[in-house]
């Protein structure tokens, strides 16, 4: 399949970049393609001109500082697999990372451009969600800084303008006694999920959850956060009852459609399944 | 519009005018001419189009060859040295590792870059290393074998050791 023709571009700083963006209000950014060069490639997208990002220095930064951990916008799926930080303090970010697409997929998938790209079926928006992610824009006044919560607009939609561009992601260190673990339900290595959990949590030193966060991968427009879920479990010690109320909160407040993975009941309860194994898992870290 | 670029192939660099939109398997196939590297699903699924990118292994239908210039790529053909075959290749001989042959230039190359970086590997880390290329015929299990004897013989302790 060949791509209809456009124009390529390899801007080596970021003003340079945001300036063909304005000049070209068509053009798109090309950072790993692992989701937009198969969209040329069916010309599901025609753009006249690619702005590739990946030459740029300075975003392959991927350490902690100042209670985030700083995510440059061209690190690489396996960057985080194979980083012994992210495999140590962020076992939610290291399950998902491990799980997306297939290894060589993941040697050039960016996970900022898992977030940009805002599928639905992606794995990490899930995760941004339920860590309480930021995501920070660099546009033609600067940078600013954009809470998970509000970058996600809808289906394939974001916050970004069409001259920004997502120089960072950060996720908040974790506190003590965090925990938190990814689960997805697929059919094959390489497959979208056919429902998928991510579960971030705290317990305090009374062993009661301080702080949760609950996201839901590809059982709606985009990924949705379980606040219901979160809210039962806030402030108490876990039960196995609790779990199961949250879990099937979460069955309730999902929103999938049938397809070939599934009905949209068979995913609803999907979600509910995994939902108590994804918490079960993040209390076992937690308290580990 | 055309552009120029330089990709260092197999060790040797090759120049071309290209169109951008030219995916890196056909700068491959059609324009060095090495036909070792197959297309296969042309949809980021199977694989067969597997090639070393800088060291990691990559599906180069999913990639353009400009995104490569002044880059290094590593096909099957660049196994061979002296007229020697490498360990994956001989390898995937010794098991029979292959039967049509179609999926094994990708195959080879994703487990030459897996070997770059590990060692002693286990069974299951092969296999998850190997998720991303489809083999229709073999149902793997000599695959794995293959791969399990390149890795023993490229990590073989240093003769003599203590
Ligand atoms: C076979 C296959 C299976 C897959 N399976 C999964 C899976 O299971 N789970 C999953 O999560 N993903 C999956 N993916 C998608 C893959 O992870 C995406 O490639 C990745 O999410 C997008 O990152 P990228 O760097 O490749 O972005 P690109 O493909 O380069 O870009 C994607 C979109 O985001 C925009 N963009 C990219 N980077 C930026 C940036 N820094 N700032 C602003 N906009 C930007 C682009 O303009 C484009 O619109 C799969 C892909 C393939 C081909
Ligand atoms: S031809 Fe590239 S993955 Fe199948
Ligand atoms: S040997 Fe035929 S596809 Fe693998």
């Amino acid at each position: 399949m060949i791509p209809a023709e456009f124009q390529y571009a390899t801007p080596p700083t970021i003003p340079e970049a945001i300036a063909l963006l304005q000049a070209h209000q068509d053009a798109k950014i090309l950072s790993g393609g692992q989701s937009l060069i198969p969209a040329l490639k069916l010309r599901l997208a025609t753009p006249p001109l690619l702005v590739d990002i990946s030459r740029i220095a300075g975003l392959t930064t991927l350490s902690e500082a100042g209670g985030w951990l700083h995510i440059g916008a061209l690190v690489r799926e396996a960057d985080l697999e194979e980083s012994p930080l992210v495999r140590s303090r962020y076992p939610l970010l290291h399950d998902t990372s491990h799980v997306v697409a297939d290894p060589l997929v993941r040697n050039l998938a960016t996970i900022a451009g898992n977030l940009a790209h805002a599928d639905p079926a992606n794995d990490h928006p899930a995760t941004m969600l339920a860590y309480r992610a930021e995501v920070v824009a660099t546009g033609p006044s600067g940078a600013r800084v954009i809470a998970v919560d509000s970058f996600f607009t809808g289906l394939f939609a974001t916050a970004l303008a069409h001259d920004e561009i997502l120089t960072e992601v950060r996720v908040p260190a974790p506190m003590a006694g965090s925990g938190g673990a990814y689960l997805k339900l697929e059919r094959k290595v390489g497959d979208f999920a056919t429902a998928g959990v991510a579960a971030q949590l705290n317990l305090d030193a009374a062993g009661r959850v301080q702080q949760i966060g609950i996201g839901l991968t590809n059982v709606g427009p985009m990924a949705i956060r379980a606040r219901r879920s979160e809210d039962v479990l806030r402030g108490q010690s876990p039960s196995d009852a609790l779990i199961a109320q949250a879990a099937a909160l979460a069955q309730e407040d999902c929103d999938p459609t049938a397809d070939l993975r599934g009905s949209a009941d068979y995913k609803r309860n999907m979600v509910r399944i995994l939902t108590m194994r994804a918490l079960h898992k993040a209390l076992e870290r937690a308290r580990a | 519009m055309t552009q120029k670029i330089t990709i260092n192939l197999n060790g040797a660099d090759v120049t071309a005018e290209v169109e951008p939109r030219l995916l890196l398997v056909h700068f491959i196939r059609e324009v060095a001419n090495l036909t070792g590297t197959h297309i296969g699903c042309d949809t980021t699924s199977c694989g067969a189009c597997s090639v070393v990118l800088d060291g990691k292994a990559v599906k180069s239908c999913t990639l353009f060859a400009v995104q490569a210039d002044g880059r290094r790529i590593m096909t099957v053909e660049g196994l061979v040295t002296g007229g020697q075959l490498h360990p994956i290749q001989e390898g995937f001989h010794e098991k029979h590792g292959l039967q049509c042959g179609f999926c094994t230039p990708g195959m080879m190359m994703t487990s030459y870059a897996f070997l770059q970086n590990h060692a002693h590997a286990s069974e299951e880390e092969i296999r998850w290393a190997i998720s991303g290329n489809l083999c229709r015929c073999t149902g793997y299990v000599n695959i794995v074998e293959a791969i399990k004897y390149a890795d023993a013989k490229l990590h073989a302790p240093a003769a003599g050791g203590a």
